[in-house]
């Protein structure tokens, strides 16, 4: 079963060297795409596996699946296929570059898949950091000053904030040495927790989730996130606000889960609910003047994960659990956002919130998805997001974070006014259609039937998901179990 | 290896990597950066070879000299090949004056010994008492990315900061497990590179490498 645990991290690796190789062939972007679905199945499969027989090592215990590792597995390949099925550029789009293009988007599977089965947290560094050089050039792919403002400050930005996660890290071994058997492993650096150095241990885990939650998009080190999510293609934005930060954050889970064990709950919980709320008032402070609508998904992004840090620092079962729904719930309805965000883009040539009008008239394949995934990025129910926000916000509530709470309600409030704003303003329009003529012609990207197929299937699963959560709350209270249990 | 010449030893390295740092800090031209860090790639190598002898690791000279054809070697070059293809020789974006920012790199070096202290404690290994120096290297390395305004400068400042955080992993524990020191010093070297790329496209866009004048995004 061992053999399980490899091929997340190895099949996109041979994936990636074929596109290499076959560098002007169209097909090729296909091959991220299935190398996504064998993580989805491969994620799936393993949730199965370590729910009847526990955890799966391999390497000499380099790397570990358990249940949280297997359902972050499931959630990238879920959110991948999204992303990449619906970012696949028609036909008289693709350019020369494909092949490059399609391999460093393997390598980037192959990075978030290494990170979150390595059981040595200094592994999980490398990862992590390795995700930021295959996303480097992709940010910058699309040409011209703004996308190379965005790349670098994204590599400066994620290399230095990542680079103060392996402080934390040297930090944290450092801490281990008087338990006899020095160690980055996670599972040694829990279960060994009390004997752990508390100076040292306080200053590694403080300085590891500062640097993790950087690369997370977390406030007040977030001010990347919307110049390189703005700037990338949209397959790219997609994967990294869907997936990527998500993975950023199960890094922070698990050096939390490392500090509580050691320290008790105090520490994390303060670093992460001032970076909570400090992540929601940026949005919300930002969101309403917006102008550009891939930027106002990307604050999006930051107000979410706001709220991931407000549920890690809630902690307990029930808090937890729905952090990590939220985690598959937003990443399915941001990527699906961020795919539409780049077929808006080209149908009106603009990045701006004022050039896009009347979206449901003139191209309803267009505006109707994009208001109904916007209304699942605001919590509206039936959606997943509105279950799992209100959980976290409950669970706040009840493990002593009230007026926290009450202020992440106001201030959640403020970035809805904003983002309904926004969005109705590009969807929906009263005035008589001044660009009649320009919808009568069928444009040249008008996408085929199947490019629909992964929008609508995620949004359906984003709507039916928090009704079907009960077959899923076996393997999230075991994920939850995997990070230490209750607390 | 004898104490003292352990100590001595100890003494020189971190030395010249503090020397090194503070003395980044004060030019301005960019060859001199580039060699201040070849130096101080050196300095590293000798400081991993002496650790590792001293705690009797079979793999130490195999990691130092992986430091030293990194450190010193290879990345200094690539900086110094996408210096010369941007034809930059100079950081004429500084944000401060150099008085300025040698008060501030004092000030940092006396900070970098307040925080390390309660870290550390009154330790009586002499690897542990010099750890306040891999601190001062990083917080140098800050103090360079936040007042350069030239890219290759902000790169030098990048690289002293992990400069830093690898003199504080040997010092602290005697260096991370082989696979991920390998994966780390990876990581490094391809971001120098990607950096080194993203430069040369910078000065084909704009005609120099100048990171304030990047002002194209905001809200």
């Amino acid at each position: 079963m061992a053999v399980l645990i490899w091929i997340p991290v190895v099949l996109p690796l041979l994936l990636g060297a074929a596109s290499a190789l076959r560098r002007r062939s169209g097909w090729t972007l296909w091959l991220p795409v299935s190398a996504a679905a064998v993580l989805l199945g491969v994620g799936v499969a393993l949730v199965a596996v370590v729910g009847s027989t526990g955890p799966l090592t391999a390497a000499d215990g380099l790397l570990r699946v358990d249940a949280l590792s297997a359902w972050m597995l499931a959630v990238v390949g879920a959110v991948a296929v999204v992303a990449l099925w619906g970012g696949i550029p028609h036909r008289t789009h693709q350019g020369r570059n494909i092949g490059a293009f399609a391999t460093l988007l393997c390598l980037f599977l192959s990075a978030m898949s290494l990170a979150v089965v390595a059981d040595n947290v200094g592994l999980m560094w490398v990862a992590i950091e390795l995700t930021t050089i295959t996303t480097a050039f992709l940010v910058g792919a699309r040409g011209g000053r703004g996308a190379l403002e965005a790349a670098w400050k994204y590599v400066v930005l994620g290399s230095v904030g990542v680079a103060i996660a392996f402080l934390g890290i040297v930090l944290l071994s450092a801490a281990s040495h008087g338990t006899g058997e020095p160690s980055l492993s996670w599972t040694v650096l829990v279960a060994h927790a009390a004997s752990l150095d508390p100076a040292l241990t306080r200053a590694g885990a403080a300085l590891a989730v500062l640097g993790f939650a950087t690369k997370a998009g977390l406030a007040p080190t977030h001010s990347w996130l919307p110049d390189a999510h703005s700037q990338a293609p949209s397959t790219v934005s997609g994967l990294m606000s869907g997936v990527l930060l998500s993975v950023a954050f199960y890094a922070v889970l698990r050096v939390q889960a490392i500090g509580d064990a050691a320290l008790g709950p105090e520490l994390m919980r303060g670093l992460l609910t001032a970076a909570g709320l400090l992540s929601l008032a940026v949005t919300a402070g930002l969101v309403i003047t917006q102008k550009d609508f891939k930027r106002l998904l990307a604050y999006s992004s930051i107000e979410h994960m706001g709220l991931l840090a407000l549920g890690a620092a809630a902690g307990g079962p029930f808090a937890i659990a729905a952090l990590l729904l939220h985690m598959l719930g937003h990443g399915l309805i941001k990527s699906s956002m961020f795919v539409l965000a780049g077929r808006i883009l080209g149908f009106a040539g603009s990045h701006h919130i004022a050039d896009v009008r009347n979206l449901l008239r003139r191209r309803p394949d267009l505006g109707g998805p994009f208001l109904l995934g916007a209304a699942g990025l605001l919590g509206f129910p039936p959606f997943v997001t509105f279950f799992t926000e209100v959980a976290i916000i409950i669970a706040g509530f009840q493990r002593g974070l009230g007026w926290q709470m009450l202020v992440a309600c106001a201030l959640l409030l403020v970035v809805f006014a904003g983002v309904v704003r926004h969005v109705l303003a590009m969807t929906v329009g009263a005035e008589a259609d001044r660009d009649a003529a320009r919808t009568s012609s069928a444009p040249p990207d008008r996408p085929a039937r199947f490019r629909q197929v992964p929008i609508g299937i995620a949004l359906a699963a984003a709507a039916v998901l928090g009704f079907a959560a009960w077959p899923l709350s076996g393997p999230l209270l075991a994920a939850v179990a995997a990070l230490g249990g209750v607390r | 290896m004898s104490t003292q010449l352990y100590q001595q030893l100890l003494a020189t390295t971190t030395g010249l990597l503090l020397l090194t740092a503070v003395l980044q800090v004060w030019g301005r031209t960019i060859i001199r950066a580039i060699g201040l860090l070849v130096v101080q790639g050196v300095a590293l190598a000798g400081l991993v070879l002496t650790v590792g002898v001293r705690a009797g690791e079979p793999t130490a000279p195999l990691v130092a000299a992986l430091v030293l054809v990194v450190k010193a070697g290879v990345l200094p070059w690539a900086m110094a090949r996408g210096a010369r293809r941007a034809g930059a020789t100079r950081d004429n974006a500084a944000l401060a004056k150099p008085a300025v920012e040698l008060i501030g790199a004092a000030g940092l070096t006396v900070l970098a010994y307040a925080v390390s202290g309660p870290l550390v404690g009154e330790a009586a290994d002499p690897a542990l008492r010099a750890v306040p120096v891999g601190f001062s290297l990083i917080l140098l390395g800050f103090w360079q990315l936040l007042i350069r305004g030239s890219a290759i400068t902000q790169l030098v400042g990048f690289l002293m900061l992990d400069n830093g955080i690898a003199t504080v992993s040997f010092l602290i524990s005697g260096g991370l497990p082989l696979v991920v020191e390998l994966g780390a010093t990876l990581d490094v070297l391809l971001v120098v590179l990607i950096l080194g790329a993203l430069l040369v496209r910078m000065q084909a866009e704009q005609g120099h490498i100048d990171v304030p004048e990047l002002r194209e995004l905001h809200d």
